[in-house]
């Protein structure tokens, strides 16, 4: 066999394999860092979801005997001023912040899209009334909106999705317009038009499967985000209330009050959150050199 | 001038945004206003509490009294303690301004060198440790470093930072020792995007031919990078400072609460805690008209930056 047919039969081999499968391949091999992201990102999610298989003891399993014990092989991230083992809280504060950082992340996904395509295909007065109300959005801190939002409807698993997951789907419809508007002077898109196709199905057929590669880079880089900042919320008391053992939540309340006796107790739930947004930012940078290289170092 | 104008209706959804967020109140809230709070039932009746927060009338009614008293300077009282909004808001105001400022300049210090270095020795180990390092920084909350910095130095060292706040006026130098951590541990976590952006810049402005020329008519390397190089380069990096001021600013609500700081960010928690909706309203108008504020004015320093807008 000479050389050529070699590299042919190699690359046949290559196309008979599935997409997904071949995108993982090229994954491993051209961003070898962001695969280990990967990983590290499945393991955590993995951890939330198991929580209450992985997990050694209770989330609320109070014993005043080991009351802020040291880390040790019993516990491996030590236990807090009531005696509840750190690894165990840090395991179930994964769960939560897979529930929330997945659900809001989705929902926050769906409404971007959603502004996002109709406002830049349609263009136009109604996109450029959009546009200012999304300037006018973008000028508060994201944590002000949510600060102000949450002192109305009060703090709550399903509030705290539901807010996370519109103040995100407003910020983020601006990537997706951007990518539809590029998309929308396609020739295909305009041949479609010309035979009279509706607008719905030039959407959902045509600029939809064309749009998807920011649509998951966003989604990735979002789960991230809305992680980071859950935590900032239950942290300043105002995420998802007590005994949920949130990893902000963990950072303040009592177990602030005790972190002089226990140091560990301001590391670990830290460390979680650190090493979960970093594996995510990775891994999302990663994908968007992949799929969509147009949107490399713009943020 | 046309900046200007353009930012009317910016500015008309953004008073909407807010008084939507804020006057959504549903009637059960009021009722856990007043069993929470004893001062409150004591002083104020179910009615009177509707009618000062401004419930008792329709929507569009209630929108333009809010807003004609915006304009006219007034922002209402606080509920509990009927201090004028604006008032405890000016107040508050020039800490959360010092600390951002701080922050902002901590950030540029940290992420220029290290962006231009990266940038001149683009692929090198060194390179590869400040990119790493940047993204890093990017996922370190604020609020779980600024907590080691309150527990550790005091364990190792009995040290920790001063939480007793000084004005600037009473006591500068005193003021200033306990303004940088905070501001350090803010500007930390903002230095890396900068840091991302200046490299990124940095490598496309030295492709360009005049750096070549320069290079070529005998200039040493400093003096291209700084005077030729970094002035180009840094024109994008002021528009994300821009874009960073609600960062900057959602951050400090987080650093000022762990270090005590009586800024914006304390007096928006407090009034969370105690339900006090002018306050709150006040405190997320003024924030965002702040943010609208720092963009116009680095839209127009792009004149003095950049000679090729002005003529434009």
């Amino acid at each position: 066999m000479t050389a050529i047919e070699q590299a042919n039969a190699a690359l046949d081999q290559e196309e008979r394999r599935h997409p997904a499968l071949q995108f993982l391949g090229r994954l491993f091999r051209e961003k070898p860092f962001g695969a280990a992201a990967g990983v590290l990102f499945l393991i955590f999610v993995f951890a939330g979801l198991f929580a209450d298989v992985l997990a050694p003891y209770g989330f609320n399993e109070i014993n005043p005997i080991q009351r802020l014990k040291a880390p040790s092989w019993a516990h491996l991230f030590g236990t807090d001023n009531l005696g509840r083992d750190l690894f165990s809280r840090c395991l179930y504060g994964a769960r939560l912040s897979v529930i929330i950082g997945f659900s809001a992340a989705f929902l926050a996904t769906v409404i971007s899209v959603l502004i996002g395509a109709l406002t830049g295909y349609i263009g136009g007065r109604f996109d450029l009334i959009t546009q200012r109300f999304v300037d006018a959005y973008m000028s508060f801190p994201e944590l002000v909106i949510l600060i102000a939002v949450v002192s109305v409807v009060g703090p709550g698993m399903p509030q705290i999705i539901g807010v996370l997951s519109l103040a995100f789907g407003i910020a983020g419809s601006r990537i997706i317009r951007g990518a539809v508007v590029s998309v929308r002077e396609h020739m295909y898109v305009h041949a479609s038009q010309s035979i009279g196709a509706s607008t719905s199905r030039i959407l959902w057929r045509h600029i939809l499967p064309n749009i998807m590669p920011p649509i998951i880079v966003l989604f990735t880089t979002r789960v991230g985000a809305v992680i980071l900042v859950e935590s900032g919320l239950s942290f300043l008391g105002l995420g998802v209330p007590p005994p949920a053992p949130t990893w902000g939540g963990l950072l303040s309340g009592s177990g602030r009050t005790y972190m002089f006796q226990g140091p560990w107790l301001a590391l670990a739930p830290g460390l979680c959150l650190t090493v979960v947004v970093y594996a995510t930012n990775v891994f999302g940078d990663a994908l968007r050199d992949l799929l969509d290289p147009r949107m490399r170092g713009s943020r | 001038m046309r900046r200007l104008l353009a930012l009317i209706p910016t500015l008309l959804f953004a008073s909407l945004i807010v008084f939507a967020t804020v006057r959504m109140i549903p009637g059960d809230v009021i009722d856990m206003m007043l069993s929470q709070n004893d001062l409150a039932a004591d002083k104020l009746s179910r009615e009177q509490l509707v009618q000062a927060l401004g419930l008792d009338k329709p929507m569009a009614e209630q929108y333009l009294i809010w807003i004609a008293g915006i304009l006219r300077g007034d922002f209402g009282r606080s509920l509990w303690q009927s201090t004028p909004v604006l008032e405890l808001v000016l107040q508050r105001l020039p800490v959360t301004f010092e600390l951002g400022l701080i922050a902002l300049a901590v950030g540029l210090v940290i992420a220029l060198p290290i962006g231009v270095y990266s940038a001149v020795r683009q692929d090198t180990v060194g390179d590869f440790v400040a990119r790493s390092f940047s993204i890093l920084l990017l996922a370190v909350p604020s609020f779980w470093m600024g907590t080691m910095v309150m527990v550790f130095p005091s364990i190792w060292w009995g040290w920790s930072p001063e939480v007793n706040y000084v004005k600037f006026g009473d006591d500068p130098i005193q003021n200033l020792k306990q303004m940088i951590v905070p501001a350090i541990v803010l500007g930390a976590s903002l230095s890396a995007i900068t840091m991302r952006m200046t490299r990124t810049m940095m490598l496309e402005v030295l492709r360009q031919d005049y750096i070549r020329t320069a290079r070529a008519k005998g200039l040493n390397q400093g003096l291209v990078i700084m005077r030729h190089a970094l002035r180009n380069a840094l024109i994008p990096v002021v528009t994300l400072v821009g874009l960073q001021a609600p960062l900057l600013i959602g951050g400090a609500i987080i650093i000022e609460q762990i270090f005590v700081i009586p800024g914006m960010g304390l007096l928006l928690l407090d009034a969370v805690n105690q339900r006090d909706y002018p306050i709150i309203t006040g405190v997320f108008l003024t924030v965002g008209l702040a943010v609208m504020l720092i963009n116009l004015m680095v839209d127009l320093s792009y004149g003095l930056l950049d000679p090729r807008v002005r003529t434009r």
